[in-house]
């Protein structure tokens, strides 16, 4: 199915504007007809907006809007959302304290202050780790940036804080959650397996909020039983 | 009733060779010159004049009028800052001018350099109406005095900052407090009002509206002086959302500044990431592999669809149509779905890399932009049937702040607004990128120059954009990869950066250093969503940019804005603001 890009143009590339020189000197506005000025297309404006009322009315799993927080909007699993630090499997932090994040960050908002670790194998550890999350703007430069796969995001958007001192999230925060849950993780090194199969997935369910719906019918359904 | 324009002729290749058409240009007007007032600068992508100050005026009236020459558009005027640009540079200062003749189309770049103790250019106000905010910009940014501009004072920056911000001396961090008793407070010079009226009942209102008002889209302060519900005189006065872009892009990385062009035209991110990326990639010398253009031209179009429906959806409620708001604005939630899927953000995208993309485009990327074509024509098509012959809105917007061609040309716009003056120039016909040239589309042009029309033309190009996405679909998707394989340019992949050292050496540098990117200027535009879209941009080979300047599209149609309401009726100004498509981010950068 693949074509070669460098296909032939239809109309060889002039190098020249559509232009009718010179340029018009007084603006000739549009004339409305006399259907128009009698108001008649407004009734087949009228009809849009009945056609739009009865299929709500009638049909409501047409209807367009989520309602949040109730249901919520399925993400990809390249959503940039609060970040995560990974962690070995003996549960310590992974990162390395290298600080190609903090460098990277166009918002400098990482803070790293390295540490010795005690396992002579990994020299360096983050002895604090912290992320402002009002200046971060989500970019995922530092995940790009990891060498480590030790900072990676989750689809989580759901951040308010209610003074800005609960807006620096240290390491323990960062560290904590969503590590085991596969399906909240978000934006992370590129593994093309991984992006298949979620494509797969999402292909299923195309229609991302009938899906919804129908997965918490589901598990309605389950709940009743 | 304004028509569709007929198809492009199909003429002679115009001289888009810049040095052969920098040489006919130099050949129509030097000899009215002193000698060595003029002298030609050898630069790759742009004629490019170095011009002395005293000639500047004379020059620019002369290219503009000139039979042979025809700059009927003055596209950019950028200051330059070489403090320490070396021992062969006498001058601190550079006035950079970009001008653009549309009949021709071509281009020309005048450079004007400027000492420290005399940085004074004259205003080109007289010729080219574009000039006004521009050389604004330039006091404010650079100091760079503006002689014979009637309005000189600051336009980004408030009334309290002190020094220029541009200037390379000036420290990034330092910040100055604006008190109220500074507050810029308009003077405006009217005619007495007739005898009869001098009663309290009709004495005349000075208006604010904005900078926080829910009828100005963004945050701009409107100062009018309404007499009823005339508007007689205003002033507009915008920087209320600055952000140095440009400042902080010279603190950065190459590769760093992605981020912040997402929040120039946030209505459609994407397009400002190709633009920068466009530009970058041309003073590298590199081209991002053909899947990546293929990525770059869809999403590219894809924004624009958003943008326009955006811009047409929030036009329609200001002048009370709100329903439209709901039909314009699903197909753009389903846009957005679509590119969070490529890179997983929905408003500020990021998704651009110098040299391609940043990751690939997902697996399902096909079905989900069939699907799209598919979902976005009912959404138009009803808003269409709602408003497009509806007596209400053809009262409210037909003969609007209503501009033609020649006086939107001189302005310097572009973009739709432009287009529905009956000027059809569009960057991506003119000046072909990406794959523009490859499918088959037309540039709609309306002649009304108002409100109405450029509703009108914002429709017109959805459905072109559409048929641009179904061709290049119907192409298929391109095999390869999604950015060049330079390890000087872009990372290494993960893989190869775990196990491999050299990998991971490239890695490190690109983090820590950011891409080298060689000395030299360049320009580059796209057709952003509201017009022409271009990056000036220097190098000077460390790892940051000198100086990056963004000709921001709605810049030059929003100093017109003033010119537009005056005479017409308050409730009309709402209405042909949102019609512009100004979009703040931009416009202050």
């Amino acid at each position: 199915m693949t074509q070669p890009l460098a296909q032939p143009a239809r109309t060889a590339p002039t190098g020249r504007p559509v232009l009718r020189t010179p340029h018009p000197t007084a603006p000739q506005p549009y004339r409305p007809g006399l259907a128009e000025r009698l108001g008649l297309p407004l009734l087949s404006g009228l009809m849009v907006t009945m056609r739009h009322f009865l299929r709500n009315l009638f049909h409501p799993e047409s209807r367009l809007t989520i309602e949040y927080p109730e249901k919520r909007r399925d993400y990809s699993h390249r959503f940039r959302g609060h970040h995560i630090l990974t962690t070995r499997p003996d549960g310590s932090v992974r990162c390395v304290a290298c600080f190609l994040c903090a460098q990277a960050c166009p918002a400098e908002c990482i803070h790293i202050e390295a540490g010795e670790h005690p396992d002579v194998n990994i020299e360096k550890y983050p002895v604090v780790y912290e992320i402002d999350m009002l200046r971060c703007v989500f970019c995922g430069y530092c995940v790009d940036a990891c060498p480590e796969e030790a900072i990676i995001m989750s689809n989580n958007y759901d951040m308010a804080y209610f003074n800005r001192e609960q807006s620096i999230v240290g390491k323990d925060d960062l560290m904590k959650p969503y590590t085991f849950d596969e399906s909240l993780l978000g934006y992370r090194p590129r593994f093309p397996e991984e992006d298949a199969k979620r494509a797969r997935m999402r292909r299923d369910a195309f229609d991302l909020v009938t899906a919804a719906k129908e997965a918490q019918e589901r598990e309605e359904r389950a709940a009743a039983h | 009733m304004s028509t569709l324009a007929p198809p492009p002729e199909i003429g002679p290749e115009t001289a888009t060779d810049p040095a052969a058409s920098g040489a006919a240009d130099l050949a129509a007007v030097a000899g009215k010159f002193p000698a060595g007032s003029i002298t030609v600068e050898a630069a790759t992508d742009q004629a490019t004049w170095i011009v002395r100050r005293d000639v500047l005026f004379d020059l620019a009236r002369e290219l503009r009028d000139n039979p042979a020459t025809q700059y009927d558009m003055m596209l950019d005027l950028c200051g330059v800052d070489y403090l320490d640009g070396g021992p062969d540079r006498a001058e601190r200062f550079e006035a950079v001018y970009h001008l653009l003749s549309l009949p021709r189309n071509t281009r020309l770049r005048l450079k004007v350099p400027l000492t420290a103790d005399d940085a004074v250019v004259p205003s080109l106000i007289p010729v080219w109406k574009a000039a006004d905010w521009f050389e604004r910009e330039l006091w404010d940014m650079f100091g760079i005095r503006v002689e014979g501009h009637p309005n000189l004072r600051r336009l980004l920056c408030h009334e309290a900052f002190q020094g220029h911000p541009l200037r390379k001396d000036y420290d990034p961090a330092r910040r100055w407090i604006l008190t109220e008793d500074k507050i810029y407070k308009p003077h405006f010079n009217l005619p007495p009002q007739e005898d009869n009226r001098q009663d309290d009942l009709f004495e005349r209102m000075t208006i604010n509206i904005g900078p926080s008002h829910p009828a100005m889209h963004g945050t701009f302060r409107l100062m009018a002086v309404i007499d009823g519900e005339t508007i007689v005189a205003s002033d507009v006065e915008i920087g209320y959302l600055h952000r140095c872009f440009e400042k902080m892009s010279e603190t950065h990385t190459w590769s760093q500044v992605i981020p912040y062009t997402d929040r120039l035209n946030y209505c459609s991110s994407f397009i400002n990431n190709v633009g920068y990326c466009k530009t970058v990639e041309k003073l590298l010398g590199i081209e991002a592999p053909p899947r990546a253009v293929w990525a770059r031209t869809i999403l590219s179009e894809f924004s624009r669809i958003m943008d326009h429906c955006v811009c047409n959806g929030t036009t329609l409620v200001d002048s009370g149509g709100l329903t439209n708001f709901w039909y314009l604005f699903q197909p753009r939630e389903e846009i957005y779905g679509l590119l969070e899927a490529c890179c997983g953000a929905r408003l500020t995208v990021s998704y651009g890399r110098i040299g391609g993309l940043a990751q690939d485009l997902p697996p399902d990327f096909m079905e989900r932009s069939r699907r799209l074509l598919e979902i976005i024509p009912p959404f138009v098509d009803d808003s269409e049937k709602l408003v497009n012959r509806n007596r209400i809105w053809l009262d409210r917007s037909v003969g609007i702040a209503a501009i033609s061609g020649a006086e939107a040309v001189n302005w310097g716009w572009t973009g739709p607004c432009l287009r529905a003056s009956g000027v059809g120039y569009d960057v991506r016909r003119a000046h072909p990128y990406d794959l523009y040239d490859t499918v088959d589309w037309e540039v709609p042009v309306l002649f009304g120059g108002d409100v109405y029309d450029r509703f009108r033309i914002r429709m017109l190009e959805i459905r072109q954009s559409l048929s641009i996405i179904r061709q290049l679909l119907d192409r298929g998707m391109p095999e390869g990869p999604y950015i060049v394989d330079d390890p000087h340019v872009a990372l290494p992949p993960k893989e190869a950066c775990y196990t491999q050292m050299e990998a991971m050496i490239y890695h490190f540098k690109l983090i820590m250093d950011g891409i080298q990117v060689p000395p030299g200027e360049t320009y580059q535009m796209v057709e952003g969503a509201n017009g022409e879209l271009g990056f000036y941009v220097i190098s000077d080979g460390s790892g940051k940019p000198y100086r990056i300047k963004v000709r921001p599209p709605c810049f030059p149609i929003f100093s017109t804005f003033s010119r537009l309401i005056n005479g017409g009726a308050l409730s009309d100004a709402i209405v042909s603001l949102g019609g512009l498509n100004v979009i703040a981010g931009e416009l202050e950068r």
